[in-house]
């Protein structure tokens, strides 16, 4: 039967049972934390072989801030910039990789998180009509924003909100790139 | 007497989501596809054996008074560790559940398996028991993911055979409602007729 409930018996009791789980908590951290940064790194890695050409230079981690807002980029030697732009869209918010080869030209662009409505604006990861329409965008040319709104973007059907945040996040983006390529390196 | 019946028990007399109708929250939410449902469900099954198993040792030294936190503890340990083991080796799978991972330490199959259970049987029973309604859980999620996936999306597992959208209520949440209620009928009815 149960041990008595008396004061001291359910102070060691429960005593016991934290430090042997903080323990087992501890050594789950210290094993997996290697594979957890091996992962997000790959992550990492795989975007921005998404939206650049293909390059052979280490990608070089830096922030600015523009505007109201501080963007983290990747700079690639030979390649351009990746730069990660986040907005809100429809559901909370929408967080892209954006990449602009140094002629200021978007290269490609990839969600990397967003929680927009499943079979309607969760659509802009994967629509292809939609994507495509970003490779290789000459901002200098075009305008980024949805029809609209007077720009050269056809937006997704009935995501209008989405779409309209998409292409703002690529503005956004166009817009660090030139912050970026005006100072230089840029100030870190 | 043998054991298997704790096991087929909570596969369909004790079934966790169509006849004790337990753990609506992750039921409901994470069920847009089949694959999701079964991502869930052997989570669920992954905390639920092991808090069985540990649990049914424990439990007669445990005091009376503080056997819930006790539980609860010992719960949520598993659903960290299970946490790391995800985002280490199943990155994809630990963000489209996200936030439910962390949720099944206040999923009351786990703790209603602990406390209607494991504190009663010996290690042996519990970890069957766990894997018994585990399998249930599983099995339900992917059915309703399943169920949805096909009438929401055109596709099974990920493979497409319907081409175009589907019918887009069946991945939001009244589908969900939707899908869980008929299938809640259907079960039942199977089992009233045995």
């Amino acid at each position: 039967m149960a041990a008595a409930s008396t004061l001291k018996n359910m102070t060691l009791c429960l005593t016991l049972v934290c430090l042997i789980c903080a323990a087992v908590v501890g050594v789950a951290y210290a094993v997996t934390k290697e594979p957890i940064d091996a992962a997000a790194q790959a992550k990492t890695t795989a975007s921005i072989a998404r939206v650049l050409p293909e390059f052979t230079a280490t990608p070089q981690e830096g922030s600015i801030r523009v505007g109201q807002a501080d963007y983290k980029y990747y700079k690639v030697d030979g390649a351009g910039y990746a730069i990660i732009s986040s907005t809100s869209g429809f559901g909370g918010l929408l967080t892209l990789m954006v990449g602009v080869t140094g002629d200021g030209k978007v290269c490609n662009t990839t969600v990397l998180s967003h929680s927009e409505t499943p079979g309607l604006g969760a659509k802009c990861a994967t629509d292809e009509r939609f994507l495509s329409q970003f490779r290789g965008f000459d901002p200098a040319a075009k305008t980024l924003a949805v029809r609209k709104d007077g720009g050269d973007l056809d937006a997704i059907t009935a995501s209008t909100i989405t779409s309209r945040a998409y292409a703002l996040a690529v503005a956004n983006a166009v817009e660090v790139f030139n912050q970026l390529n005006k100072g230089g390196q840029g100030d870190e | 007497m043998s054991k298997w019946h704790f096991i087929t028990d909570g596969f369909v007399k004790n079934n966790p989501t169509f006849v004790l109708v337990l753990g609506m929250c992750p039921t409901l939410a994470t069920t847009t596809s089949a694959i999701n449902g079964l991502e869930m469900g052997l989570a669920t099954m992954f905390v639920l054996i092991l808090s069985n198993i540990v649990i049914s040792l424990i439990a007669p030294k445990v005091p009376d008074k503080v056997r819930i936190p006790v539980y609860i503890t010992v719960i949520a340990t598993f659903v960290t560790v299970l946490q790391l083991l995800m985002q280490a080796y199943t990155p994809a799978a630990y963000e489209t559940l996200g936030l439910f991972i962390p949720l099944i330490v206040v999923n009351c199959i786990v703790l209603g398996r602990a406390e209607g259970f494991a504190n009663k049987h010996g290690v042996g029973e519990s970890a069957l028991d766990g894997i018994g309604v585990g399998l249930g859980f599983t099995a339900s999620l992917t059915v309703i993911g399943l169920v949805r996936e096909i009438l929401g999306s055109g596709s099974a597992f990920g493979w497409k055979f319907i081409p175009g959208d589907g019918i887009l209520a069946f991945v939001m949440a009244p589908g969900a409602f939707l899908v869980l209620g008929f299938l809640m009928v259907l079960f039942n009815k199977y089992l009233a007729k045995k």
